[in-house]
């Protein structure tokens, strides 16, 4: 069982969470993901590290409470057990010889961006850090993402914080301004991606992106999570979750994403029927 | 005098509507009359050809006498002698490529039924048997990763013989295949369940979620966590697909997938919160055992399901009773039929599969007529999902880790007859070693990994 150390609610739909996992903690690296069941009998639940703390042993997670899974995740508090905690799976974030990138991150896409970016900052990179929410109450780590970065815009859909926009409009801005990165690295929505993508595109510089689909058992086994990349199936568990941006078929990704819309609305009503009952 | 009838005693089967619906085993079981009359059959032949047609030589006419004295739980022994897991070969050894096909009985009818016999008597010892107890250490620890058959029958003998064994399981329920891959109707749960309790009982540590490769390295094992032997029995987890043309569609899953939402996650269970399509019709493209438990689980989704398998009836290598059961339960198979695209509506949804029409010619390096496609033999089966069930690859985590570790070009861990590897003090065996197999190899060669890391463990203490 892993205890949940220390939990903060970032904001109404993101939830933050150590857990003690000390096997894991040891060898998480920013990019690397581990896979959770809340309680028995729950689904299995891949969530990117979002950070880690090798001497207290626990493993930091970032959450958007989506479906039923993570919903009943929420329920948990510091002292309460997670059944099952399983990783560090998939290939860490690649920083090695970086000396100047922009990370974009979108909503709580920005959780596992910002590791990233404390990696390459410690390791001396010049950071440019681009975050997206759509609305003011919704901004999560703005303090951690300033102490990284040498440039922060932070955007809002609706403008009620920062600058109004996507966060391609300040990315195309500074590559139109002659900012030389060495590379891009975005995380967040698919649509976020793949526009980001093709923001970078005429500029040709690389652009890494954070692949996160539907997976179950993260070691290779299922496939459930195979992607499009170059035009040919990859496993984002064991070959990824980064991928060449300019490689990965995102229509594909985005029709895939829904294929569980349904059940998994209905198992959300369902989930949150069951706690409205145990509170009455 | 042997009873010298033509026909072997039938396996009382689960009434046909109940199995379209509901995941209760579908083989009932012999009652005992049915068990003392099918073993009166036996002839007892001196030299045992059945025997030899078993991977782990299970003495089988001896425990058949045995039976026929009642001696049930002295039929267990011999078998268990041989066999860590008897109830569970039971029921998913294909007795008839194996022990059956050698039976003497085979030549003028049919063959004695061994594996029923197998069954009744395992089944027998698992409702009655007392709890094993530990042995005594010898103070030696050793690692086995992965808790599938081969993980789990090494485990239990070293554990016999005094070792400290942890077996580390990636999943968060250990069992390997035996619980992810092979259905409920097909091998209860309760069964794997019962046998895993007893290995803890026998002192064995199972550490589940624990991915080698990952959460620790076989170094690691050895260097930091002092085992001095590690038995890699990771399995073949990779999932193959056939490269066609809308395979990434929505609707088409791996078999591992597939089976995986329904056994290990439940999702057949209405309470489940798995998520799991609910097709109307269903294409399995495959004709091994895994291709008949995808189709029959789809079956009891309430789909129409269709088998299509590039050879004939004749190669299909799934277990014969497998095959029958699924045609039973109304699943209909297309033969010598192979998909060449999947087509899909415009919401990236699966609506139909393309096959082409095969004929077979000469026969290819695997010894199997070789299938070749008939020119302009194409046309489309309509259907809202498609599962691939043809084979999988030893998964590439420990291969990837592992310095010094030699694999062959498909994947599989290189080992002598013996199961040691190119790296001291580490064995492998299973389908991490030959790709997709059997149970019953797997388990013989982790039986073969218990005797090749006694004697290793005994001779680096001489030394």
């Amino acid at each position: 069982m892993f205890e949940i150390i220390n939990k903060k609610i970032l904001n109404p739909t993101v939830t933050m969470m150590d857990v003690y996992a000390p096997d894991i903690a040891k060898k998480a690296q920013p990019g690397q993901f581990i896979i959770l069941r809340a309680a028995p009998d729950g689904e299995r639940i891949p969530l990117t590290v979002a950070g880690y703390d090798r001497e207290k042993g626990t493993v930091k997670i970032i959450f958007q409470i989506v479906g039923a899974s993570t919903f009943i995740l929420n329920q948990l508090n510091e002292g309460d057990c997670i059944s099952d905690f399983a990783g560090p799976l998939g290939v860490p974030t690649k920083t090695d010889g970086l000396k100047k990138v922009c990370v974009v991150g979108g909503g709580v896409g920005c959780a596992i961006a910002l590791p990233v970016a404390q990696k390459l900052y410690d390791s001396g990179c010049e950071v440019h850090s681009i975050v997206g929410f759509r609305t003011k109450d919704l901004v999560i780590l703005e303090n951690e993402f300033k102490a990284c970065s040498k440039k922060l815009y932070i955007m809002t859909d609706d403008g009620s914080y920062g600058e109004k926009g996507v966060v391609t409009s300040p990315l195309k801005s500074l590559l139109d301004s002659g900012e030389k990165y060495d590379e891009v690295i975005a995380i967040g929505p698919l649509v976020m991606m793949k526009f980001v993508t093709l923001t970078t595109k005429p500029y040709n510089i690389k652009t890494t992106v954070s692949m996160n689909p539907i997976m179950i058992d993260g070691t290779g086994m299922c496939g459930g999570c195979r992607l499009t990349v170059g035009g040919k199936t990859k496993f984002a568990c064991v070959d990824g979750p980064d991928f060449d941006g300019f490689e990965v078929d995102f229509d594909e990704a985005i029709k895939k994403g829904s294929m569980y819309s349904r059940e998994q609305k209905h198992a959300y009503d369902n989930a949150c029927n069951l706690f409205k009952k145990e509170a009455d | 005098m042997p009873d010298m009838s033509v026909k072997r005693n039938a396996m009382p089967l689960l009434n046909i509507e109940k199995r379209k619906t509901t995941y209760e085993e579908v083989a009932l079981g012999y009652s005992e009359q049915d068990a003392l009359s099918e073993a009166s059959r036996c002839l007892n032949c001196k030299n045992m050809p059945c025997v030899k047609g078993c991977p782990v030589n299970i003495r089988i006419p001896d425990f058949i006498s045995e039976i026929k004295n009642k001696n049930y739980e002295k039929a267990y022994d011999i078998i268990a002698d041989a066999s860590l897991l008897p109830a569970v070969c039971a029921r998913v050894c294909p007795q008839e490529s194996q022990c059956e096909s050698k039976c003497v009985r085979s030549i003028k009818s049919e063959s004695v039924a061994i594996g029923r016999l197998e069954r009744f008597v395992s089944d027998l010892h698992i409702k009655n048997a007392e709890s094993p107890s530990p042995a005594p250490s010898n103070g030696h620890k050793v690692a086995v990763i992965g808790s599938g058959p081969s993980g789990l029958t090494c485990a239990g003998a070293l554990a016999k013989k005094g070792y400290k064994v942890t077996v580390f399981e990636a999943l968060h329920t250990a069992g390997g295949v035996l619980v992810y891959g092979i259905p409920e109707f097909r091998l209860p749960k309760e069964i794997v369940n019962k046998e895993i309790d007893n290995l803890k009982k026998m002192g064995v540590e199972i550490r589940t979620n624990v991915i080698i490769g990952k959460t620790f390295t076989i170094d690691e094992l050895m260097s930091e966590h002092g085992y001095e032997a590690v038995y890699v029995a990771s399995g073949a987890g990779l999932p193959n697909f056939m490269n066609i043309e809308g395979e990434n569609l929505n609707g088409v899953y791996s078999a591992n997938e597939f089976l995986t939402r329904i056994n290990l996650m439940k999702a057949y269970m209405p309470e489940s919160s798995t998520p799991i399509m609910r097709p109307n019709k269903t294409v399995v493209v495959g004709g091994g055992n895994v291709a008949m438990d995808a189709a029959r689980c789809a079956k009891r989704l309430g789909s129409e399901v269709y088998v299509v398998y590039r050879r004939t009836e004749k190669e299909l290598p799934a277990r014969r009773e497998e095959a029958e059961h699924a045609v039973e339960e109304g699943i209909i198979f297309n033969y010598l039929t192979s998909p060449v695209k999947i087509t899909s509506n415009e919401n990236g949804y699966v609506n139909g599969v393309v096959c082409q029409k095969m004929e077979l010619s000469q026969p290819d390096e695997s010894g199997r007529a070789r299938p070749v496609p008939i020119e302009g033999s194409e046309f489309t089966i309509e259907a809202d999902c498609v599962i691939m069930a043809i084979g999988t690859s030893p998964n590439p985590l420990i291969r990837s880790t592992t310095p010094g570790l030699e694999t062959n070009k498909k994947g599989g861990i290189i080992t002598d007859e013996r199961t040691a590897t190119s790296k001291d003090g580490v064995f492998a065996g299973g389908d991490a070693v030959t790709g997709s197999a059997t149970v019953i190899l797997a388990m013989g060669a982790g039986k073969e990994a218990a005797y090749a890391i006694d004697k290793y463990i005994a001779e680096k203490q001489g030394e």
